[in-house]
């Protein structure tokens, strides 16, 4: 038999990562697949497509009032739990880890979340494993822009050539066992120090 | 000497204050501890993350414990607190219209909750509209205290008013964009609404419910069992802040330190009044609660099991729980003063010699029974004159059965 297509809402501030999360349900062919960004719109969206799953962001502040409302709510027929199973520890875990958590109403079988739920988890750490890259590539691209600037005085200063200040700005961090941005950094503020 | 890493989850509040000064002043490495605090969003994420043990304890609220060994919250985890994070700090602010409202109605500022409850129930029975509170977490001694006040006031929350549930830093702002009339949390989110959104304090918890606990020192039970003695380290480390927070001397240095972003992230000034108890109530009337918080006096860390009955009664009340011997008994297990007598005792830490009180038994301060040393009680007990007999429980949860 044909069970009725689940009804996923998506509740996260970060828009990104929202749209991320939905191509990713939609590609595995769920269709009722419904996004909002803020808790305040919850009980409108909720009574308009009944979800059965909810998804949200553990950053969300509002988590509690999401639960309350639960609670309270008369729209939703069937009481939600956090999780399917909460015999199912390692699921759990692991989104708590990844930073999101989900709400099912009762008597929703764990075979049919679960997917779900993987999907969710191994996108929510594929998000912040992006944001981490693009994190060291910008502070990267600042410390080249450090080591470029402490390079310039010391050929300046110093009269030294490109290649010469490079390898005098890397021996004095081997030697003093610290990075070279540390030492190109240090160089710029005691150069600003010292006035032009 | 290695040190041990212990992970604590707090929220923005006042009330955290133990635990930072714990990490800030040097009291936990002083007992081996590596104390890494992490702030969090919601209470939410507390509980979770705390039955999970990504943090090995946190700054709790008192009935959660409570409701996490009871089965009420998901991931439902027995947890325990043999510790009290201080009494008080509490407050119920609304917005400059409802205050105009009940000023109408006769209600004083000087904060006191039966007059000031006394006009909010006038213009609750004339309101057009159903008026709308915020408290920070379903199963929070803000929920409880705030549903207290107006029931013994003669407001009934389920039907008179309505209730809704958002973190502590965001009620302000509700209350600014008119999207609640008042709210139940606590300092410095109180003042926050006073100083940037026009709102007036209408009442505080020490005027409610006089010495009472809020935060708690929380953990899952066998986390405790399996590591006593780290938890023996960070209870001696909690006792000595307690200490040092005690003194007012240290009270600028304390706000300056609790004013950072990474900690409460508002106007050191605003802090510093919250521990001095001396509040803008709104328009710049000044009113000082010599016990609006209590780090350390008055036993305020040791865990009164009937502290956590009482909270168990309110569970009761609106309807949480079933009242059953079982779950009155979970209830009073989670609050541990043999932990806090075992690891406190040795250093001369003054504890009371039985595990239960009466609320409302004290009206003027009075020396109890204590070991080792002296020990003198605040007056404690309800605005209503009402009294908690834990040994009366039955009768108790029956009478407010009429209220509700």
């Amino acid at each position: 038999m044909q069970q009725p297509e689940l009804s996923i809402l998506i509740i996260d501030e970060n828009r990104i990562r929202a749209s991320i999360i939905e191509d990713g349900l939609r590609e595995a062919g769920h269709t009722k697949v419904q996004v909002i960004h803020s808790v305040n719109e919850v009980a409108r969206t909720i009574a308009a497509t009944t979800p059965d799953v909810i998804v949200i962001d553990l950053e969300n502040p509002q988590r509690d009032t999401l639960e309350h409302f639960f609670s309270l709510s008369k729209v939703v027929q069937r009481p939600i739990a956090m999780f399917v199973d909460r015999s199912d520890r390692t699921m759990i875990e692991k989104a708590v880890e990844a930073g999101v958590s989900a709400y099912v109403v009762d008597g929703l079988k764990k075979e049919r979340v679960k997917p779900i739920m993987d999907m969710a988890i191994s996108r929510f750490n594929a998000f912040a494993r992006l944001t981490r890259e693009l994190e060291e590539a910008r502070s990267e691209l600042e410390d080249r822009k450090i080591i470029e600037k402490a390079k310039g005085i010391l050929m300046k200063t110093r009269g030294l050539s490109e290649e010469e200040a490079y390898k005098l700005l890397r021996s004095t961090a081997m030697n003093q066992n610290r990075r070279m941005v540390d030492i190109a950094q240090s160089l710029i503020t005691a150069a600003d120090l010292l006035g032009p | 000497m290695s040190l041990v890493t212990v992970t604590a989850g707090f929220l923005p509040l006042l009330d955290s204050v133990l635990l930072v000064l714990a990490r800030e002043k040097g009291f936990a490495e002083a007992e081996g501890l590596d104390l890494h605090l992490v702030k969090e969003t919601s209470w939410a994420n507390i509980r979770d993350r705390a039955a999970l043990g990504h943090f090995d304890v946190a700054q709790m609220l008192a009935p959660m414990p409570l409701a996490s060994s009871l089965g009420l919250t998901p991931l439902a985890t027995p947890m325990i607190t043999p510790m009290i994070l201080g009494l008080g700090n509490n407050g119920i602010t609304v917005s400059a219209a409802l205050w105009q409202a009940m000023r109408g109605e006769g209600a004083p500022d000087d904060l006191a909750a039966g007059p000031v409850g006394a006009a909010l129930k006038r213009v609750v029975d004339t309101s057009p509209r159903r008026l709308r509170f915020g408290v920070v977490h379903q199963t929070s001694s803000h929920n409880y205290e705030l549903r207290y006040w107006m029931a013994a006031s003669g407001v009934l929350p389920d039907r008179d008013i309505e209730i809704v549930v958002l973190p502590p830093p965001l009620l302000p702002d509700a209350l600014g964009s008119g999207g609640i009339d008042g709210y139940c949390v606590g300092e410095p989110w109180n003042s926050v609404g006073v100083a940037f959104k026009g709102a007036h304090i209408a009442t505080v918890k020490a005027s409610i419910w006089r010495a009472s606990p809020d935060k708690v020192l929380g953990m899952r039970a066998d986390w405790a069992e399996a590591n006593m003695e780290i938890v023996a380290a960070l209870m001696r480390a909690i006792h000595r802040a307690a200490l040092w927070c005690a003194d007012a001397a240290n009270h600028p240095e304390i706000a300056a330190i609790m004013s950072a972003p990474h900690y409460l992230g508002q106007p050191a000034e605003i802090v510093a009044r919250a521990l001095d108890g001396r509040f803008d109530v709104g328009a710049g009337v000044i009113r000082t609660v010599p016990d609006h918080f209590i780090p350390y006096a008055s036993a305020a860390n040791f865990p009164w099991k009937s502290h956590a009955l009482w909270y168990y009664s309110q569970m009761v009340r609106w309807g949480e729980v079933a009242h059953m011997p079982a779950n009155a008994a979970t209830a009073t297990a989670c609050f541990r003063p043999d932990i806090y007598r075992q690891v406190l005792g040795p250093l001369g830490v003054p504890a009371p010699i039985a595990d239960f009180k009466v609320e409302g038994a004290l009206s003027t301060p009075a020396a109890i029974p204590a070991s080792p040393g002296q020990l003198t009680l605040l007056p404690d007990g309800f605005f209503d004159g009402r009294t908690f007999d834990p040994e009366r429980l039955d009768s108790y949860i029956d009478s407010q059965r009429l209220l509700t």
